[in-house]
């Protein structure tokens, strides 16, 4: 099909709603009679509730109830972990704590009133017992013994689990190097700048509950909320409205949301919570939390042997819906972009007093590229020789792939070495040597770091996944010849309203604004997964492709009957099917019909009298008015395509950055970043640039500044923005990006995804940088984030 | 003890009772459905709910309604003109400088004051004139292009 969108840097068709202050998030659908909730939450990270006196409360002005722990212990189902492990520990994680309250910010109970600020007030009269109780913080000094959260399970050990293979002990015996680094991956705060929130309808007539939350997984959240209240799952609807950033943050079913469900359905009203930032902070998961011991064996000649990984995980006081997951993502991707004989990971996942980890940005790719690509580095400076030829050394060739690794992966397609290349070509990588070592002899520390990662996307083939890594779409023709794309993703701000409607628009031959992509909605939507792991244009992108071809199956027949001719004869250009004869000179010679000019009233079938050509439209109408149809053909056209994709894709890059450090502060100043990336094909490269660009500077947050901060008491430090460093526009660099681009032969689009390419990739090449910089005191390794005191203590000594 | 104020917001005027307690972000959005300015961090941080109070950029989720009594105050919704509009809205649209959109309606208000304030800004101005809005998914460099197109466009009108 001939390109008019697909690779075209297309300005996004969701933008003027939103740049207009028009669009409605969740606290912007407004509903008659709305009560809201506020939540009185543990200033505990550890404590045992002794009694919860309600009565002031329940007296406040406006307060319609108040639920606690012992209200919905029998009633709603625990919070959901969807993870499969072997002997994995889940603890019973209730909706309100019941007994005991396990982290900072654990909910106890729910207030409802008319008005959110007497809401507030009346949870503030609630007057909480505790017994205070021994906290476990530190997730190394947790795994090994200390106070136990959960009595019944002995210890803080979750699971423990090895992934890899190979022989690591002969590799590493038969290494001419072991290098050795302990790296801790902190525990970051996805901050989507919009919190969480929920609103729920219950129509007691009906018997129906509509739920608005602020979600990437609408559907999965009907069929785990249904359970959790015990409500049919035909009689829960799930709409996300628009959605200010998820991060992985919304790929969850949270305590708050089937709470209000179940409150909506109590009350007969609806019922809205709003997160505020700082329960925020407190009580959405957070991500990364790993510490872990690398060690790499290698040759003389910088060849890798084997890697090894140590590694305990802070999972927190609960599982939410991943997280004990999250570290076997880290497994998989420990080979990085490189051949590596054999490899093994042994991670323990642990029980803390603090907030469930779960999947951010990445969800354990960072990690496993961190750890992958500081190696490198530190095998370069071990054996003398530039990190470049390090890694050139054991990329795998183009031609090897698919691409075995010895954790269990196969690598769809790459080309590493092209990627590098193009990097230091557009950084200038030799020239920038000579100016560092210029720099260095005028006593300036300069450091030059860099990353070549990969990726896992396209989450994922469903045998790979907890339940189901299809996506599904629906694409319809209406009869007045709009064309209606249903996608089982949800796009929370990555564009795919556009980007899709670019894929329909080239395949059908119509215009963009013909195209409506509808997201988000379990009454409007066929059942879908949703949109995480840099797999809604990769897998729910060609659900929609197939949709339309088997769309297009139907209107062939149709514009074949009607046109006296065979199905296979037609030629399809531009919207049209042609007869044979009439190829060449249809298109100019017959009007198309306008899109929305059809007369109201009954629709005028098409006059097809010695027409030779049919646009797709008039198909469409020929379609639903029915009369002229082949025999046996439904009514109608649509089709639905689920696609299963048959492997992960595995999207590159090289990432190059150039800083300065500042020896009096110890600031970090950028000079220059440059990334190149290959994300297989791209259908728009504005919103391929603008993944990139969002990806990398949350990596700088964690490289720079990012952390989240419980104290000896597992009391949450950084509770509000004012404590939680988020990167500043003044603080960022210019980013200088170029692509390389290897079709994926995973799907018929060739797309790999980028949702996460920036996260994954740029972490690694700033710390890279950091360390060279400091490498003249003698420094080898630093942990994140790398704050100016931090980095000043190295240079001070 | 309610307050009476009056309040002109996007060139109407507003009067009502409101608690001395009401933040203006809760008074624009909730008693007047002006629901574009957005709630992000409630510590004045995060800029989502910049509005223009007499031209100046406030955050309005520190303020208080019975503060903004007698003002003019301009809101993401008010920014087009006679459906044209704004250049820096433009400049968001054409440089794609928002993804999930709900730091934009602040930042496009913080931006506007910063053209006002400087026509002609340079890169490093434009972001140290952004600090006080944060954006957790553009990474920022298609903000700074959106108002360098604005600057531009507003330069040439």
């Amino acid at each position: 099909m001939a390109a008019k969108y697909v690779g075209k840097r297309i300005k996004r068709t969701e933008d003027p709603r939103l740049i207009k202050g028009l669009a409605h998030y969740v606290d912007d659908v407004r509903l008659p009679d709305t009560l809201h909730v506020a939540f009185v939450r543990s200033i505990y990270a550890h404590a045992r509730i002794t009694s919860i006196d309600v009565t002031e409360a329940l007296k406040a002005p406006g307060v319609v109830a108040v639920y606690t722990g012992k209200d919905i212990a029998t009633t709603v189902g625990p919070v959901p972990c969807a993870a499969a492990l072997p002997d994995l520990k889940i603890p019973d994680y209730r909706v309100l704590a019941t007994g005991k309250a396990l982290f900072v910010g654990h909910p106890i109970a729910a207030v409802v009133a008319t008005d959110r600020y007497l809401a507030r007030d009346a949870a503030d009269l609630i007057s909480v017992d505790y017994e205070e109780l021994p906290v476990a913080v530190d997730v190394e000094a947790s795994a090994k013994g200390g106070p136990v959260i959960h009595e019944q399970f002995g210890s803080n050990i979750a699971y423990t689990l090895t992934s890899g293979e190979g022989d690591i002990e002969a590799a590493l015996k038969s290494a001419d190097h072991i290098v050795t680094q302990r790296m801790v991956h902190q525990r970051l705060a996805p901050v989507a700048m919009e919190g969480r929130g929920v609103l729920a309808r219950y129509f007691p007539g009906e018997e129906e509950l509509t739920l608005w939350s602020s979600t990437q997984i609408p559907h999965l959240m009907r069929t785990q909320v249904a359970l959790m209240i015990g409500l049919p799952e035909n009689k829960l609807r799930v709409i996300t409205p628009e959605v200010g950033g998820g991060f992985g943050s919304k790929l969850n079913v949270y305590a708050e949301e089937a709470l209000l469900a179940w409150i909506s359905i109590q009350l007969g009203k609806p019922v809205k919570w709003i997160e505020s930032r700082r329960e925020n902070m407190q009580a959405t998961i957070h991500g990364r939390a790993q510490v872990g011991t690398v060690e790499v064996g290698c040759k003389n000649d910088g060849t890798i042997t084997g890697l090894r990984y140590n590694v305990v995980a802070d999972l927190g006081a609960y599982h939410q819906l991943l997280t004990p997951a999250i570290p076997t993502l880290t497994g998989l991707m420990l080979s990085g972009a490189y051949r590596i004989p054999a490899i093994q990971m042994n991670v323990t996942g642990v029980f803390t007093n603090k907030m469930s980890t779960d999947a951010y940005r990445g969800a354990g790719r960072p990690e496993a590229t961190y750890v992958v690509e500081r190696a490198m580095d530190i095998v370069a400076a071990e054996l003398k020789i530039d990190p470049v030829e390090v890694r050139r050394k054991n990329f795998p060739a183009k031609t090897e792939f698919p691409f075995h690794t010895a954790t269990g992966l196969d690598y769809d397609s790459g080309d590493y070495e092209a990627a590098l290349d193009k990097a230091l070509n557009l950084s200038g990588y030799a020239k920038l040597r000579a100016e560092q070592a210029k720099a260095r002899a005028a006593g300036k520390l300069i450091g030059i770091g860099m990353s070549s990662y990969v990726e896992i996307c396209a989450l994922g083939p469903s045998q790979a996944m907890p339940a189901g890594g299809w996506e599904s779409a629906t694409v319809r023709i209406e009869p007045t010849g709009t064309v209606t794309v249903l996608t089982g993703a949800s796009p929370h701000g990555q564009g795919q309203e556009t980007s899709f409607a670019q894929i329909a628009a080239d395949e059908l031959g119509v215009d963009l604004n013909a195209v409506t992509v509808i997201h988000g909605d379990t009454a409007i939507v066929q059942y879908g997964i949703g949109t995480f792991g840099s797999r809604a244009t990769a897998v729910g992108g060609t659900a929609v492709l197939i949709a339309i071809q088997k769309l297009k199956e139907k209107a062939a027949k149709i514009a074949a009957h009607v046109l006296r001719c065979e199905a296979s004869s037609l030629a399809f250009e531009g919207g049209r099917y042609s007869r044979p004869s009439a190829a060449a000179a249809s298109a100019v010679s017959e009007p198309d019909v306008a899109v929305g000019e059809a007369p109201a009233g009954a629709l005028p079938e098409p006059d097809t009298e010695g027409r030779s050509t049919l646009t797709i439209q008039e198909i469409a109408l020929i379609a639903h008015i029915a009369k002229e149809l082949p025999p046996d053909t439904e009514p109608g056209l649509s089709a639905t395509y689920f696609f299963e994709p048959k492997n992960f894709t595995f999207p590159f890059g090289t990432h190059i950055c150039v800083v300065e450090i500042d020896k009096e502060t110890g600031e970090t100043k950028f000079l220059r970043y440059v990334a190149v990336d290959d994300c297989g094909k791209v259908i728009n490269p504005l919103l391929v640039d603008g993944q990139i660009h969002g990806g990398i500077v949350q990596a700088i947050g964690q490289a720079l500044y990012e952390e989240v901060v419980y104290d000896e008491q597992g009391q949450l430090v950084t509770g509000e923005l004012m404590d939680y460093a988020l990167p500043k526009a003044s603080q960022m660099p210019w980013f200088e990006l170029d692509r390389t681009e290897t079709p994926s032969p995973v799907n018929p689009l060739g797309v790999k995804g980028v949702g996460e390419a920036g996260t994954i990739g740029a972490t690694p090449a700033v710390v890279n940088a950091i360390v060279d910089a400091l490498s003249p005191y003698g420094v080898k390794h630093l942990d994140m984030p790398a704050r100016p005191e931090a980095v000043w203590k190295l240079i001070t000594g | 003890m309610k307050q009476a104020i009056s309040i002109n917001v996007n060139e109407v005027d507003h009067r009502d009772e409101v608690e001395p307690r009401l933040l203006l972000v809760h008074y624009l959005r909730d008693l007047l459905g002006l629901t574009g300015t957005h709630v992000g961090c409630e510590t004045s941080i995060c800029g989502a709910c910049t509005i223009l109070v007499d031209g100046q950029a406030v955050k309005s989720c520190t303020m208080f309604a019975v503060q903004a009594d007698g003002a003019n105050i301009t809101t993401i919704e008010g920014l087009a003109t006679n459906g044209n509009l704004h250049p820096m809205q433009e400049g968001f649209w054409e440089k794609h400088g928002l993804q999930c959109g709900y730091c934009t309606p602040g930042m496009i208000i913080a931006a506007t004051q910063l053209i006002d304030r400087n026509p002609n800004p340079s890169r490093d101005e434009i972001r140290h004139g952004l600090e006080g809005n944060l954006c957790r998914c553009t990474g920022y460099q298609h903000i700074v292009e959106a108002v360098e197109y604005a600057a531009k466009k507003k330069a040439d009108l």
